[in-house]
């Protein structure tokens, strides 16, 4: 930690040489969020498939035989696992980092370190979850491509790796403006932990986009994380829709939301101590 | 700016420091100060609630919500100094270390560093109950700012002081409170920054890890030639580690000089007092003690004495031809900080003043206070005062210091070793 202490700085001062220099700390991190989680649990890390496994089951009940919701003629199965999978990674990696300031409170209150770390390590460690639950989806995935041909994948899996890092883009910057804000708003933490559940359904998470009306469409599409789904869908199981202009959209807005949510969280993070 | 500090022996500048709290709760109320601040800053105006802060003074019930926790606090500490940094709760330390390490943001003012800080503010910060000691190791290093390497090339060393080898590979939740406090300092204690800032961290653990801990800072101070700011209220520690002290009182910086002077000067100001006066009325047939002072070789009244300064106790009494030749006695007892007699003795009043000397190196470290009476031998204690002029005996020099809080006594004994 070098340097001086004013009580102002520049507002794109993003400290990132300062986290570069701590990037042991975040590895240091992400293990620490592994082996606390599941220590003292029997099942272990098998807990990372057994919850997207229920949660795709429930759905299947629900959505599938008692709301009837079109599934675009997929197999249930690997049409809500598909959706599950990716909304998890976003909606576990926002909940988490929104909350950094106030679950860190005690130890951002004694020792500097750029605070930085504590967001980037939860978004990867929330990243090596998803290669799990990705994993199981794959297994689910290629079993219906061997034994049956309403899934027909198309090259554009290979954008699967672009599609993580925008919505860990996104869930980072969301995350970080909340965490910044709660600090002082307790509200927003409230409003952040069924927010997120609203806006899953403002995601084709458990209906496709092409059920919906034309007329509503741009109101989903405005929402960034659809395009990121509906890409995801079509580029695994063959049915849905994508555009570049879409993902575009979603990789702009990622990125504004990102660059905001630093801002917010470096100026907080100078001061929070006092009021959290 | 940066540039010219270098030129300089500087390690730490702070110009014109100021820190404002708002105290009670934040809830409603808060939104409206924080849009009203937000539209003044616009403007270029001054924040309107800073204006309203009142110094620090806890005793008192302040008219604002605002308070100055600092205010224009100015220092340098120089390369390779060690300042103690002393004052009452509440008098603005913990909100200055905090500063200093960049935990929190200051109101006003700047602060100018140079070199690496490492603030150990509490010892064991990020401390994980579900992972290993030698997880923790780690972990906590980084937190405090080493590298990977580095905490590798010392892990070894830090085990060894901490004296938990046993238990390295043990989740740290299964330790004893003792050992955990042994594993956290060992991390602290081998981290190399150039500026260490430390905060009381020293009242934990037993005298004897007390006493490794101080001389493990002694070493990083001394022998590796490091700044280290030190708060604490353990005089003798401050006066035994500190060559450059600073008082804090109510938000601003009341001192700032030699250690040794600094600390006296404390003790000076503190409430209790090293005199006693009379203030009752009383038979004026019978002798009764008027005046109390404990004074040094000077002749000035002193509330603290260095360990090989002789301390002199003035009593002056009220006595009257008739009653002089009485044949009464005075009786004094030293007390110890926790009012043990330490000794005693008398002498027949013969006179109206006296002055009993004590020597150089009898008193240890600690507080001291008297209780003193007239007697009639066997019959009477006639005008028995308690427990009163209160003085300090610091110790940064003797054979004994070293051994820090130990309780090895009150005196030092008179012995020879053959």
């Amino acid at each position: 930690m070098d340097g001086n202490n004013c009580p102002q700085t520049r507002l794109l001062d993003l400290g990132l040489k300062d986290l570069w220099r701590y990037r042991d700390l975040v590895l240091l991190f992400v293990r620490r969020d592994f082996v606390s989680t599941y220590k003292q649990t029997i099942l272990g890390p098998i807990w990372f498939f057994v919850q997207p496994l229920l949660t795709t089951l429930t759905f299947i009940i629900i959505f599938g035989n008692v709301a009837k919701l079109s599934t675009d003629g997929l197999p249930m199965l690997v049409f809500y696992l598909s959706g599950i999978t990716i909304w998890n990674y976003f909606a576990q990696s926002l909940t988490a980092t929104s909350t950094v300031f106030r679950d860190n409170a005690h130890i951002f209150g004694k020792v500097y370190f750029p605070r930085l770390t504590m967001p980037l390590a939860i978004v990867i460690s929330n990243l090596v979850r998803f290669g799990t639950q990705f994993t199981l989806f794959i297994v689910v995935w290629g079993y219906y491509l061997i034994f049956s041909d309403k899934v027909q994948p198309n090259w554009l899996i290979v954008l699967t790796p672009l599609l993580v890092v925008i919505m860990a883009l996104l869930s980072l910057g969301l995350g970080m403006t909340f965490s910044a804000l709660t600090t002082k708003y307790r509200d927003l933490a409230i409003l952040l932990t069924f927010g997120v559940q609203l806006l899953m359904y403002a995601t084709p998470v458990i209906y496709p986009l092409s059920s919906l009306p034309i007329a509503y469409r741009w109101l989903i599409l405005a929402n960034p994380m659809t395009s990121i789904v509906e890409t995801f869908r079509y580029a695994f199981l063959g049915s849905g829709t994508f555009s570049w202009g879409g993902l575009g959209y979603s990789l702009l807005i990622s990125l504004l939301v990102l660059l905001l949510g630093t801002i917010i969280f470096n100026k907080v993070q100078k001061s929070f101590t006092d009021t959290v | 700016m940066i540039a010219s500090l270098f030129m300089s022996d500087i390690a730490i500048k702070i110009e014109e420091l100021g820190k404002l709290y708002r105290l009670g709760e934040i809830g409603t109320g808060t939104l409206t100060h924080d849009l009203n601040r937000w539209w003044a800053r616009l403007r270029g105006q001054e924040d309107p609630f800073a204006k309203i802060g009142e110094s620090n003074d806890r005793t008192v019930k302040g008219q604002s919500d605002y308070v100055w926790s600092l205010k224009d606090v100015n220092f340098e500490v120089k390369q390779g100094e060690v300042l103690g940094i002393i004052g009452r709760n509440g008098a603005g330390k913990s909100t200055l270390l905090k500063i200093l390490s960049k935990v929190t943001a200051p109101t006003t003012g700047r602060i100018k560093i140079k070199g690496r800080i490492a603030s150990l503010l509490e010892v064991g910060t990020g401390f994980h109950p579900e992972l290993t000691g030698r997880e923790n190791i780690y972990l906590n290093g980084a937190i405090l700012g080493m590298s990977k390497p580095e905490i590798h090339s010392k892990f070894d060393e830090i085990v060894d002081f901490s004296g938990v080898e046993r238990y390295i590979d043990t989740p740290v939740k299964r330790y004893s409170s003792g050992m955990y406090v042994r594993l956290a300092f060992a991390v602290a204690a081998f981290l190399e920054p150039e500026i260490l800032i430390i905060d009381e961290v020293l009242a934990v653990g037993d005298a004897d890890f007390q006493k490794k801990c101080l001389g493990r800072m002694k070493d990083v101070s001394v022998n590796d030639g490091r700044t280290v700011l030190f708060v604490s209220h353990d005089l003798n520690a401050v006066s035994q580690l500190c060559t450059h002290g600073i008082i804090m009182k109510h938000g601003t910086v009341e001192y700032d000089g030699a250690m040794k002077e600094t600390v006296a000067r404390y003790l000076n100001h503190d409430q209790v007092s090293p005199s006693y006066v009379n203030s009752i009325e009383k038979d004026s047939s019978e002798i009764y003690i008027d005046e109390i002072h404990v004074r040094n070789t000077k002749g000035e009244v002193s509330a603290s004495f260095q360990y090989d300064e002789a301390i002199i106790i003035d009593f002056k009494f009220h006595a009257s031809e008739t009653s002089i030749n009485k044949g009464r006695d005075i009786f004094v007892t030293i007390l110890d900080g926790r009012k043990r007699p330490v000794f005693s003795c008398e002498t027949r009043i013969e006179k109206s003043h006296y002055s009993l000397v004590i020597e150089a190196n009898t008193l240890v470290r600690g507080d001291y206070s008297l209780y003193a009476f007239v007697n009639l031998p066997k019959i009477a204690q006639l005008d028995v005062v308690e427990d009163v002029c209160n003085f300090k005996v610091i110790d940064a020099g003797s054979i004994m210091s070293k051994h820090g809080e130990h309780d090895y006594g009150v005196v030092f004994g008179r012995y020879n070793w053959l």
